[in-house]
């Protein structure tokens, strides 16, 4: 690793006050998951890196509570906060349930949901469930705050829409509403706590009648970024989703996604898993209890 | 090991000698206050090693997935090997030297001793402190609860069932007494 200064700032305008002054020189670091072994690699090699941890206080960026229909989460609350909380668990137990397929416990226990975001891996779990729930991020720069939709901030592959000088502040997830249907799926056909081969987050409304009156439908590790199928989406919408209706959707997801050949896959195996578990991501929202917490059903 | 020990800390006095920006880190390891001056990019797993001698934490695969140095930051489970001694300075740090209290080991010690929780033993410091954080927080796991717990902390020795067979033998240990109805 090459050296460099460390800054432990007291409170989130020295840590803006830092990236004005340092720039690209400059990497926030919270829980390190991501980028100290970027570090270790090289492939970052920041001549300031701005440590986080001390802003981690449930009054601060650790804060998670419910507003307006919606949960909002401080960017250095941990995976593994995101995991536990009761909140979480009842009020969105699909997000609850995303982000357990992370790693091990103790990369969870490390890893905060907004080092999660800003990381732009494609591979990470939490992104395509958030795109799903239609869930947005705050940026907060020295000239203010601006809200991104977590599908907006992907750019490409380890790029995203956080500009110089910004830091992701906190993450906005509605609270689904009581007719809402989700399921998360990671295919791992190595080990437990290994990126997925793909995986798919899928969210249904269901109307009068079992029409879907909405569906979002996000893939992970298949593509530069996560994607959304939208083909497939626009074949529910409107109809009842019936086997044979989920199997068509799903027979579109192939030629939506663009996956990369590695050790977990070829693209073009990797191409028809996205179908597949797609079409299974769909049968499993679709048994699934409402994904609201039932109380306010 | 031990040339291997001494390879890595004549690297990192080195680094130290050609002006690298160091700084004081400052941690409460195992309940004791601890500090040395060390370079920003040391890792907390070289720091807790080569700064503190405290060498039951091991390197294995040096990427956070193996689990080997595995220790408590604040009670959360850290993989030592890929934190900045520097980003958690000031915390509190529990290591397998922590453990054990009064001479007297864990629960979760004495149960890898009498179940064959372990081999070689590279694994077993990061193996024990994952347990104990398990035990910490949910003191009767299911066998489901363990063996997802501890699907971070790989062993190439025992095949595992020792580890689970263990954590909950450790489990059944601390149970409290049954109480008459």
């Amino acid at each position: 690793m090459i050296d460099f200064e460390f800054h432990s700032p007291p409170s989130l305008e020295a840590v803006l006050e830092l990236l004005e002054r340092h720039g690209d020189d400059a990497r926030l670091i919270a829980g390190g998951t991501a980028l100290v072994l970027q570090m270790k690699q090289r492939f970052a090699q920041p001549g300031h890196v701005v440590g986080l941890r001390q802003l981690s206080g449930t009054g601060g960026l650790g804060a998670m509570n419910e507003v307006a229909g919606a949960l909002r989460i401080g960017s250095l609350c941990t995976l593994k906060q995101l995991e536990d909380e009761a909140l979480v668990r009842e009020r969105i137990p699909m997000l609850a349930e995303t982000v357990s397929r992370v790693a091990t416990r103790r990369i969870r226990s490390m890893a905060t949901i907004g080092g999660a975001l800003v990381n732009g891996d494609p591979n990470q779990d939490p992104p395509p469930t958030l795109i799903a729930l239609g869930a947005t991020v705050e940026l907060t720069s020295g000239s203010g705050q601006r809200a991104c939709p977590v599908e907006d901030l992907f750019i490409d592959y380890y790029e995203t829409d956080v500009r110089p000088g910004e830091v992701l502040t906190s993450l906005t997830v509605p609270v689904p509403a009581a007719n809402a249907r989700g399921a998360y799926l990671k295919f791992l056909p190595r080990t437990a706590d290994d990126y997925a081969t793909v995986s798919v987050a899928a969210v249904l409304h269901l109307g009068d009648g079992s029409v879907c009156e909405d569906a979002r439908i996000v893939l992970g590790a298949a593509g530069t970024t996560p994607v959304r199928a939208h083909a497939a989406e626009d074949l529910l919408i409107g109809q009842e989703p019936t086997d044979e209706a989920i199997r068509a959707a799903a027979a579109t997801v192939p030629d939506a996604v663009d996956p990369l050949d590695d050790f977990r896959g070829s693209a073009d195996y990797k191409r028809e898993m996205a179908g597949v578990f797609t079409r299974r991501a769909l049968a499993q929202a679709l048994a699934s209890v409402p994904e609201q917490g039932a109380e306010q059903a | 090991m031990a040339s291997i020990a001494t390879a890595t800390i004549s690297r990192l006095t080195l680094c130290r000698h050609k002006g690298i920006v160091s700084a004081m880190v400052k941690l409460k390891v195992n309940g004791v206050e601890r500090e040395a001056d060390a370079p920003n990019s040391r890792l907390l797993l070289d720091f807790l090693r080569y700064d503190l001698g405290l060498t039951g934490s091991k390197e294995g695969c040096g990427v956070g997935v193996c689990g080997a140095c595995t220790v408590l930051v604040d009670g959360e489970l850290f993989a030592s090997c890929i934190t900045l001694a520097a980003a958690v300075q000031g915390s509190e740090i529990t290591t397998i030297e922590g453990v054990a209290t009064d001479g007297e080991l864990h629960p979760v010690q004495r149960a890898f001793i009498d179940h064959g929780g372990f081999q070689c033993g590279i694994c077993t410091p990061g193996q024990v402190v994952a347990a104990k954080a398990l035990l910490d927080m949910n003191p009767q796991p299911t066998e489901p609860e363990i063996r997802d717990w501890m699907m971070g902390n790989l062993c190439r020795c025992t095949g595992y069932y020792g580890i689970i067979n263990s954590v909950a033998a450790a489990a059944r240990s601390i149970l409290p007494p049954a109480s008459d109805p």
